[in-house]
């Protein structure tokens, strides 16, 4: 690790991505962002974890990615009165909102932050409840109490309010979007999200290690593959279990088939946003075959469930294997075909083009990941970045642009689509021999793993701790929670009716980032 | 007043109010066809129309008597409207008592009311809505009157039927003013219908709304008068399209037999009206809000071009 200025001794997780982890202490915590920040790394994930009980106090963990894998610092907090940790947010802004969400769910404080308001509490549960402490069952229900969350307010001359949601007109997750608006000219937009608490952390502390991935599964429906993957890689760096090469491919073909899926989704879904039906229509009726084909195949639409400890639960035949290359080869030809009427309809590209701008520049300092990072400049991937099993073999490239508009990210979109499709041809036709599933090693009682995952979305991340054979804790983190924050620069100095399709060309996950 | 005529203004009426839902119906089943989807039964429309005056209205609390009223005035117009447009039979009693100039003013005054309706609630949609469609509203109107104009030119009159009568009748003659203002009465009525490329009338984004952001309030009874308002002002504007530049098929005064014999020919011509209306919806994507202006600039200079051209000598 060249975080060489912080002192402090890294330990390898076991796995196929390059994960260390350390326990830091305070002024090293506090030096971390400036260290990370001078050799380009990132901040993926901040959580806290309750450890009254193990060693007296609480913790709190920040993630940051670097060139040379993930450094996962832990800082113990020993006051279990008032906890609380140096803030990172000034340096890392995307850090500012799980900071905010650390202090409602378990009361830790990140000194000296700029904002503290709260983040996933809507007076569902009192100021002094932390649902995430140990002696709270989780159970617990509480009438609700009237809040009144502080916006932040616009003034001027013309300066009106719109509010919407956090119910909207279409089937949507629920999220509330306060814009300040001048004309239909947007001059902030303010988010609050968290209306789809559903306690996940928590019932993971309930659930069985070997069950947990079908909760991981169901953070977010549309990354389900990615989450189950990183779930299992934790337990598996856990258990120092290494899955057949068969398994590892497997995953990556249900990994490349969700990606797919999602993308052929939204491209549709951005058409239909701009009045064009007719993309929705093509392209809902190719995501449609896709699916069906994974029903057929995998038993699930969504290939729920499939990525399980150890392996995967499906196999893939010669019969499966050729379903799969002809469908890539139909949809490959017809994709592009939309693609020609996409770029070529001067009305849609006149909506796409320099809409929702998020320049590299912004980009780097605040930290957009994932697909709309690749968009804007930002050049991670971690399938290129770090190629663990299969990817060391399939060579993928990466999609860049740096025009960081609804263009460029539908741009991204569609050559990830072809990218994945022949990653799939790929896979298929190399598929290792061997067995899919092996059974895991007996897991030790007590141990600390990550797992690390490319969704279609961006970087997946899942750290667990084990303590007497039961999940002591399970963090998952959502790419969203990096991309929310950059939604409400992109929107500004736009036109308000052209949010809807902003927002579309980033999707971002409600419910991932609000566990 | 002849009793032929009290006839024929009769079945006008009624049968524009019967067969506005069937012109939605019919341009939603053509749009879904050309997107290759399944298409919605013809009679959705109506159905919706039953289903929503047997719903309960809802009213928000600080609704003024205004946000009662408006759905019926809207209504009134249109209805009104179509039995001023000579669809059937140029034998219209209502005709002398509203000319094209008085039509205009007519849409404009139930935008108005429903427009203030909107703003009424106070909701951030409303007004918004409200803005955008008076936006619309005041540069369609007058691209609307240049159309009208340039057909009264020809027949010096601004009577409705008096231009039926003058362009219907006469030997066939091309006129260019008229292929202008074909050109630009079709975008004006793509806008004041707020069908693709200005509004999308299936949307359910509620910040791209303009239309339905206006009657997003409206439940039951007031929204079906609103829909069925909307569904007439579509037939209205298709009938004045068809009277101003397809005219022929139409019954006169001294013929009121031939009534009978213009219905098949009018659903006809809105059967192939409404399906290139469908078409031009499927190929256009939604345009930029402040791209209106421009569209309708457009469409008002068209409209101006085409009275300048019927000036030019020889023309």
């Amino acid at each position: 690790m060249p975080l060489v200025a912080l002192d402090c001794r890294f330990e390898t997780l076991p796995g196929p991505l390059p994960m260390q982890r350390a326990t830091v202490t305070r002024e090293q915590w506090r030096a971390a962002p400036a260290a990370v920040a001078e050799v380009g790394g990132r901040l993926v994930s901040l959580w806290g974890s309750d450890r009254r009980g193990l060693d007296g106090g609480f913790a709190v963990s920040a993630a940051y990615a670097l060139a040379e894998g993930l450094a996962w610092l832990s800082l113990p907090i020993a006051d279990a009165a008032q906890p609380s940790y140096p803030d990172i947010a000034r340096a890392f802004p995307a850090a500012g909102r799980m900071q905010r969400a650390c202090r409602d769910l378990l009361g830790l404080v990140a000194e000296d932050a700029v904002d503290q308001r709260p983040w996933l509490r809507h007076g569902a549960w009192p100021e002094d409840y932390f649902p995430l402490r140990r002696e709270h069952g989780g159970l617990e229900s509480f009438a609700a109490t009237p809040e009144s969350y502080p916006f932040v307010r616009v003034e001027g001359d013309g300066v009106h309010e719109i509010a919407v949601g956090p119910v909207h007109a279409g089937i949507i997750e629920p999220g509330h979007f306060r814009f300040a608006v001048v004309g239909e000219r947007v001059l902030r937009l303010e988010q609050h999200l968290g209306y789809t608490h559903k306690g996940i952390e928590k019932l993971f502390e309930s659930t069985a290690p070997l069950d947990g991935h079908r909760l991981a599964g169901r953070v977010s429906g549309d990354s389900t593959v990615a989450y189950a993957w990183a779930y299992c890689m934790a337990l598996e760096s856990i258990a120092a279990c290494r899955i057949s090469p068969r398994a590892s491919w497997l995953r990556a073909l249900l990994l490349e088939r969700e990606r797919v899926a999602n993308h052929l989704g939204d491209l549709g879904a951005l058409g239909n946003d701009a009045a064009l039906g007719f993309g929705l229509a093509q392209f809902s009726r190719l995501k449609e075959d896709w699916l069906r084909l994974n029903r057929e195949l995998f038993g699930h639409r969504f290939m729920m469930d499939r990525v399980v400890p150890g392996g995967v639960d499906v196999d893939l035949d010669a019969a499966g294997g050729e379903g799969i290359r002809r469908q890539c080869d139909a949809i490959e030809a017809e994709v592009r075909t939309l693609k020609e009427i996409y770029e070529g309809h001067g009305g849609l590209q006149d909506r796409f083009l320099t809409t929702g701008r998020v320049s590299p520049q912004l980009a780097g300092q605040l930290g957009l990941c994932g697909m709309a990072g690749r968009a804007s400049g930002e050049a991670s991937d971690l399938r290129m970045d770090f190629p663990w099993v299969p990817y060391d073999e399939l060579q993928a490239t990466m999609a860049s642009h740096r025009n960081g508009d609804v263009a460029a990210r539908v741009t991204v979109r569609f050559e990830e689509i072809f990218e994945s499709l022949r990653l799939i041809r790929e896979i298929v036709a190399r598929l290792p021999q061997g067995t899919p599933l092996v059974a895991l090693n007996p897991l030790p009682a007590n141990g600390i793993g990550a797992g690390w995952i490319e969704g279609w979305r961006g970087d997946v991340l899942v750290t667990m701790e084990l303590e007497a054979g039961a999940i002591r804790r399970c963090h998952c983190h959502d790419p969203s929670w990096q991309n929310w924050p950059l939604l409400e620069h992109a929107v500004m100095d736009n036109i308000v009716p052209d949010f809807p399709l902003i927002n579309k060309s980033f999707n971002l996950s409600y419910s991932g980032q609000d566990l | 007043m002849s009793w032929s005529g009290l006839f024929s203004q009769l079945l006008e009426i009624a049968v524009a109010l019967l067969l506005a839902p069937l012109l939605t119906g019919w341009v939603n089943q053509c749009r879904a066809w050309l997107q290759n989807k399944s298409a919605p039964s013809l009679m959705l429309q109506y159905r919706m129309l039953r289903k929503l005056f047997h719903k309960e209205s809802v009213v928000a609390e600080h609704a003024s008597p205004l946000f009662r009223a408006a759905p019926y005035i809207v209504f009134g117009c249109m209805a009104l409207a179509s039995g001023i447009i000579p669809t059937l039979s140029t034998d219209l009693p209502l005709s002398p008592a509203a000319d094209a100039i008085a039509l205009v003013g007519l849409f404009a005054f139930a935008r108005v009311f429903i427009s203030l309706a909107a703003m009424d609630i106070g909701t951030a949609f409303g007004t918004m809505g409200a803005r955008r469609e008076m936006l619309i509203g005041f540069l369609a109107e007058p691209a609307l009157l240049m159309v009208l104009f340039s057909a009264s030119l020809i027949t010096q009159s601004t009577s409705l039927t008096g231009i039926v009568e003058t362009l219907a009748h006469g030997k066939f003659t091309i006129y260019p003013s008229m292929a202008f203002a074909g050109v630009a009465f079709t975008l004006v009525s793509l806008a004041e219908n707020a069908r693709v490329p200005v509004d999308n009338p299936s949307t359910h984004l509620e910040l791209t709304m303009i239309h339905e952001a206006l009657i997003l309030e409206y439940s039951g009874r007031h929204l079906a008068l609103i829909e069925w308002a909307g569904s007439l002002k579509m037939f209205a504007y298709s009938c004045i399209g068809l009277a101003l530049f397809f005219p022929w098929g139409m019954a006169e005064v001294d013929a009121p037999g031939a009534t009978i014999l213009a219905l098949p020919v009018l659903v006809f011509k809105l059967a192939i009206g409404g399906a290139l209306l469908a078409l031009i919806e499927t190929v256009s994507a939604k345009m930029r809000i402040f791209r209106v202006p421009e569209f309708l600039a457009t469409a008002f200079m068209l409209a101006v071009i085409g009275m300048l051209v019927h000036f030019l000598p020889g023309a």
